[in-house]
């Protein structure tokens, strides 16, 4: 019966009220973050046990890089590289610069990824994780140089690459500088693919736009995590430029795999698994000549 | 007088300039066609083939817009399906095999936003596009000639160098779209072509660009004539150079872009 699944998958939003189970107990004085799945009230310590999935519905929580470093990698295991790259307002963007400070200041992250070397369950690799609360991961001249950098440390070294997308698309406050960092990333993609090298893209939700279009969908695997959105357009571009009804589920994870372009829909609390496994299946083989 | 971001927008894409095919007549000889992705489809909105410069056997392909109402349906208004950029990295892999030098027309406002694209991998052609042109051992030139949208645009712009008519714009998003998305008022479209920077002397600037074309004489035999001569004297250039390092050089030349 597994055709029928999609019947009881929760869309999000979609399905209001989702699946109910066991009532959650919320501690006194608890902080909770409402379900966008189901709308129960989660209390924080039980998302952080959870790999910040619904205990109810198995919603999967946006969550910034830091947390999902945490969940990821081997305890301390975490070297963090090329932290200090900041964007530059190159075109003078009206309100722009002022837009970076603000962003900084609540986000706390200094740009839209987070690149560094780590260990999961033992194997190393150098990993990129996109931020969701900077601009929505939209990549400027300073995300793309991260995630080049990225690629070509790991190039020299002879490590793999794991990135993690999430992103609006184009940092449009950059212009053609911005559309240039498909290039840009994309060659560092291709210097460490024909080294032989090994990179597994896990497009989280949203990935869209000019990554979708560029280093999200070069990976030799290619995850995602279930209910992602995941496309180049944005869906309300689409229905107006067509101006047709959009189908169910369009650019949901489960589209994407239907349509063969993502390997596998893997959810977070299976991924250190499901990734160290794939990382120790490709190490260099006894057949490469 | 210099003429303002959003005069340029609108010449780009006025209706009366040459596009794709009128090049393609003009610039090279025995120009055949060859159609098909040979996995999906044809789209109308790509031409490709083999054509001779000066003699000299290249492949060619080039975003079509169509003139008048009727073939501009027909060609999508120039917006390029995934099966297109596959045509194009399959006809470009072709010139790879027989050594022929590559060129490509761009003229777009982006690759196609629609259901079936998506459906198609509209994303992932993009992207191999961009890394098909990125390692093709033989020399790649674009040209763009009106408007330059987005990644369907870089899609078919990421070879040895990049020129760019006076009048063509680039950029990451249309004015009108970034006006509504960063002040909701389209109508602020002028000054969002503005601060996008789009002109063909601010992607000379930001080395985006190689080379930018006057267009004095757009469409005459003495533009054309001028333009096949500088394409044959770059390609002959190109060809010169190891194969090696003329694909450093071309991931250097993006590797510079917002480098820090
Ligand atoms: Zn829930």
């Amino acid at each position: 019966m597994d055709f029928l699944r999609f019947l009881y998958k929760p869309k999000n939003e979609l399905e209001k009220g989702g699946r109910q189970s066991a009532p959650v107990t919320v501690g006194e004085g608890e902080i909770t973050k409402p379900c966008p799945n189901c709308h129960n009230q989660i209390p924080l310590s039980q998302l952080w046990e959870n790999a910040h999935c619904c205990p109810i519905c198995d919603h999967h929580f946006r969550m910034t890089s830091r947390q999902r470093l945490h969940y990821l990698v081997d305890r301390d295991s975490f070297t963090e590289l090329f932290e200090d790259v900041r964007t530059k307002d190159v075109l003078s963007f009206p309100g722009y610069q002022k837009k970076l400070e603000t962003t900084e200041n609540a986000c706390g992250e200094k740009e839209g990824v987070v690149c560094g070397e780590a260990l999961i369950n033992g194997e190393p690799c150098a990993l990129f994780v996109m931020e969701p609360y900077f601009m929505m991961g939209s990549m400027g001249a300073a995300v793309g140089e991260k995630i080049t950098r990225l690629f070509d440390y790991a190039t020299e070294r002879g490590l793999p690459v794991l990135g993690f997308t999430v992103s609006g698309g184009a940092r449009m406050q950059e212009g053609i500088i911005s559309l240039m960092q498909m290039a840009k990333t994309s060659g560092a993609a291709l210097r460490h693919s024909q080294a032989g090298l090994f990179y597994a893209a896990v497009l989280t939700d949203p990935t869209t736009g000019g990554v979708t279009a560029s280093f999200a969908m070069e990976g030799d695997v290619i995850l995602a995590e279930p209910g992602a959105t995941i496309g180049f357009a944005g869906a309300r571009v689409i229905e107006q430029t067509t101006r047709r009804k959009l189908p169910q589920g369009f650019q949901k994870a489960d589209f994407l795999l239907k349509h063969g372009f993502v390997d596998a829909i893997v959810p977070r609390k299976q991924q250190r698994e499901t990734l160290s496994m794939l990382l120790r299946m490709h190490k260099g083989g006894e057949g490469r000549g | 007088m210099a003429k303002t971001a959003i005069e340029r927008v609108r010449m780009a894409r006025a209706n009366n300039r040459p596009t794709g095919k009128d090049y393609i007549d003009n610039l090279f000889e025995g120009f055949f066609e060859l159609h098909g992705d040979r996995q999906f489809g044809d789209d109308p909105a790509i031409v490709g083939g083999v054509a001779f410069l000066e003699g000299r056997p290249v492949t060619v392909v080039a975003i079509e817009k169509g003139h008048g109402v009727r073939e501009r349906m027909s060609r999508n208004f120039g917006a390029p399906n995934p099966e297109g950029y596959r045509k194009a990295m399959r006809l470009m892999r072709q010139a790879e095999k027989f050594g022929r030098p590559v060129v490509c027309f761009v003229d777009t406002s982006g690759a196609y936003c629609g259901i079936e694209a998506e459906e198609r991998g509209q994303g992932e052609a993009i992207a191999q596009s961009i890394t098909t042109m990125l390692s093709l051992r033989v020399p790649a030139l674009s040209l763009l000639i009106g408007e330059g949208g987005s990644g369907g645009a870089l899609a078919l712009a990421a070879g040895d160098e990049v020129w760019m008519l006076e009048n063509a714009i680039y950029s990451v998003i249309s004015p009108e779209g970034c006006a509504s998305i960063l002040w909701k008022d389209a109508s602020r479209a002028a000054d969002a072509a503005e601060s996008l920077r789009l002109t063909a002397e601010d992607a000379l600037g930001f080395g985006v660009v190689e080379r930018v074309i006057p267009e004095k004489e757009l469409g005459r035999e003495s533009f054309y004539q001028s333009l096949k001569e500088a394409l044959s004297g770059k390609i002959t250039e190109l060809a010169a150079l190891d194969p090696d390092e003329r694909l450093q050089k071309r991931a250097e030349r993006f590797r510079k872009i917002g480098a820090y």
